[in-house]
């Protein structure tokens, strides 16, 4: 469903605020998985992501999804195969639009818009069905503007924009990190539940090892640009929070010893 | 008083544009100074070069300004140039341009043509009849400019003066967007500015210069005026609910508050020269307006949490964050 071959990604190069923020990175994805990914800040997670949305531009490798290459195409193109959820409740949406002029904008997901009205009594419905389930009474309020919801409701709101129109691929980048704990169950919960009824491919970035282990049916480690972790099926779900830990140490210790090793 | 109305109605149409670009897309766009002209500028010279029917000379018109747009468009969007700068330079340019459409002359005059006033004149609309033609216009592109904002296109133009990265994220161009809305901007502008010429009997290099103003002043007055409890209170009234309806209706609040702020503005002109001000201190007037407009909200919140601070902090935070975007 996915494949990155050989990526890399420099920012700034031959100055001196180069960053290596992708190293060879190869990973390829089944349909139908679920994958969280983990690693300390500025591993490249985001990159990771930003790089398959098109976001990011890599200096080497190419990206294709479901068989095509795309590394070329711009992110509003390959928007038609890419959902995502952002770690800012404020990202996913448009707060001057109501929630059912943000749904009917997510809707049309890599779609041609044209002249019709974006606003139909049948779409309301639709919107209406579609809304209940997240059971935040959102059914309701069809026509209030996004602007004068929670961040929680927000969050809920961006996921469910982001999958109903049936994406080839999942994007979640932290997209809990800014919720209370009772909220981010919320979504969490939410997203397992569409991520199973659609059977969708997802990538997941979270820094709750506990979650990542719980969620999905594979998980990926990254550390300084590299993926120095990839485990699925029944060698993840016999993993705990202290192996994961273990796994850091490690890294953290050869780090050191290739530190000493050059002087 | 009619006269006021008139030239409200007319500034009106250009005022909708200003709104498009500054309100819903968030780009400051000064394309619109000299777009006027062109808009002027075509119309006349279609009308006394080559006859043209004076309703077809405002569709060219449109058109022109359309055009104008456009490049502004492209150059900040393909471009990447600043937006202000993209709109000061294609108003520089234009300026060039629409001496060459008016055939390297500063003023076209229309007398002895056939135009839309000599036309309203032969069938005696006149006096109110004639403010209740215009308002009629008016509406009419008010009601368009509603129902295309409101359509799945219109939805993502909608959004990228909003929130780019996320209207980018499902798949729509926001350059195209951009393009788009600054193309039916300029051309509403560009239409205004033919209205205008048939209004007065002439084109004119100068007419639109300032003009960036006039519709800034009619957009944020009508805002100040529209953006309270008090009309959010009528618009879900039964009321409130058969005008504005419920699926965009912050746009179609935001589009009457226009035409009303543009009235509003020529009253206030009208006012001034009435007291003794003279047509060339009229910048210095618009400028004070679009001040005080401004300053309109800022007021409101001061007053407001003085006299029971608790209950309407959230309301002011409120106006406080609208008054910022
Ligand atoms: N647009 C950019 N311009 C310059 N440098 C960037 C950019 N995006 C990322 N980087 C750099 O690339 C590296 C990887 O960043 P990235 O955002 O992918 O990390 P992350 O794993 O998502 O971290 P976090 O957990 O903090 O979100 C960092 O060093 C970061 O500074
Ligand atoms: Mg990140």
């Amino acid at each position: 469903m996915l494949k990155l071959s050989n990526i890399n990604k420099t920012f700034f190069p031959n100055s001196i605020n180069e960053r290596v923020a992708l190293a060879d990175v190869n990973l390829e994805l089944a349909d139908g998985d679920f994958v969280t990914v983990i690693g300390s800040n500025g591993a490249g997670k985001s990159t990771v992501l930003n790089t398959i949305a098109g976001k990011v531009t890599p200096d080497t490798g190419t990206v294709s999804i479901a068989g095509k290459n795309v590394t070329r195409m711009k992110d509003y193109k390959r928007a038609k195969y890419v959902g995502r959820v952002f770690q800012d409740p404020m990202a996913g949406t448009s707060p001057d639009l109501t929630i059912e002029q943000n749904m009917a904008l997510a809707e049309r997901r890599g779609m041609r818009r044209g002249l019709a009205f974006g606003i139909t009594k049948s779409k309301r419905q639709r919107f209406a069905e579609e809304l209940e389930v997240l059971e935040l009474g959102l059914e309701k309020r069809l026509s209030a503007k996004v602007g004068l919801l929670s961040g929680g409701q927000r969050q809920a709101l961006s996921l469910l924009m982001a999958t109903f129109s049936k994406p080839k691929i999942l994007l979640l980048d932290e997209h809990t990190a800014a919720l209370d704990p009772e909220r981010a169950r919320l979504v969490t919960h939410l997203t397992e539940k569409v991520v199973a009824e659609q059977r969708l491919t997802t990538l997941m970035v979270t820094h709750n090892m506990a979650q990542a282990l719980e969620v999905g049916n594979r998980l990926i480690m990254m550390h300084e640009g590299r993926i120095i972790l990839d485990v699925a099926g029944e060698q993840k779900a016999a993993m705990t929070v202290d192996d994961l830990l273990a796994q850091f140490a490690s890294i953290k210790d050869a780090d050191i010893s290739d530190r000493t090793l050059l002087q | 008083m009619t006269v006021t109305l008139e030239l409200g109605l007319i500034y009106a149409i250009m005022a909708l544009g200003v709104y498009l670009t500054f309100r819903i897309l968030n780009f400051p766009d000064l394309t619109v100074d000299q777009s006027f002209t062109t808009g002027a500028a075509t119309a006349a010279i279609l009308i006394v070069n080559y006859e043209f029917d004076p309703v077809l000379a405002l569709g060219a018109a449109f058109i022109a300004g359309a055009l104008a747009g456009i490049v502004t468009g492209l150059l900040h969007a393909k471009g990447g140039i600043n937006p202000l700068l993209a709109g000061i330079l294609t108003m520089l340019a234009l300026y060039s341009i629409n001496l060459r459409i008016m055939g390297n002359r500063a003023n076209v005059p229309l007398l002895g043509h056939d135009t839309l006033y000599t036309w309203f004149g032969n069938n005696g609309i006149t006096g109110w009849t004639l403010i209740l033609v215009l308002a009629i216009i008016v509406l009419i592109v008010k009601l368009a400019l509603d129902w295309f904002l409101g359509t799945d296109m219109g939805l993502g133009l909608q959004a990228t003066g909003d929130n780019e990265e996320m209207v980018r994220s499902f798949g729509v161009s926001t350059d195209a967007m951009k393009i788009v809305g600054l193309a039916v901007s300029n051309g509403l502008v560009g239409l205004a500015g033919a209205f205008i010429a048939q209004k007065q009997g002439s084109s004119d290099i100068s007419m639109g210069i300032g003009l960036i103003l006039v519709g800034l002043a009619s957009v944020i007055l009508g805002q100040a005026l529209f953006k309270n409890r008090f009309v959010d209170r009528f618009a879900d009234s039964v009321v409130g609910r058969f005008i504005f309806g419920t699926r965009n209706r912050e746009v179609l609040i935001a589009t009457t508050a226009v035409i009303i702020g543009s009235i509003i503005y020529r009253a206030a002109v009208q006012g001034a020269l009435a007291v003794g001000f003279n047509p060339n201190d009229m910048r210095l007037i618009s400028a004070i307006i679009v001040v005080i407009a401004l300053l309109i909200p800022r007021w409101r919140i001061r007053t407001k949490s003085k006299t029971a601070p608790k209950s309407t902090v959230n309301q002011a935070f409120q106006e406080t964050t609208d008054a910022k975007a």
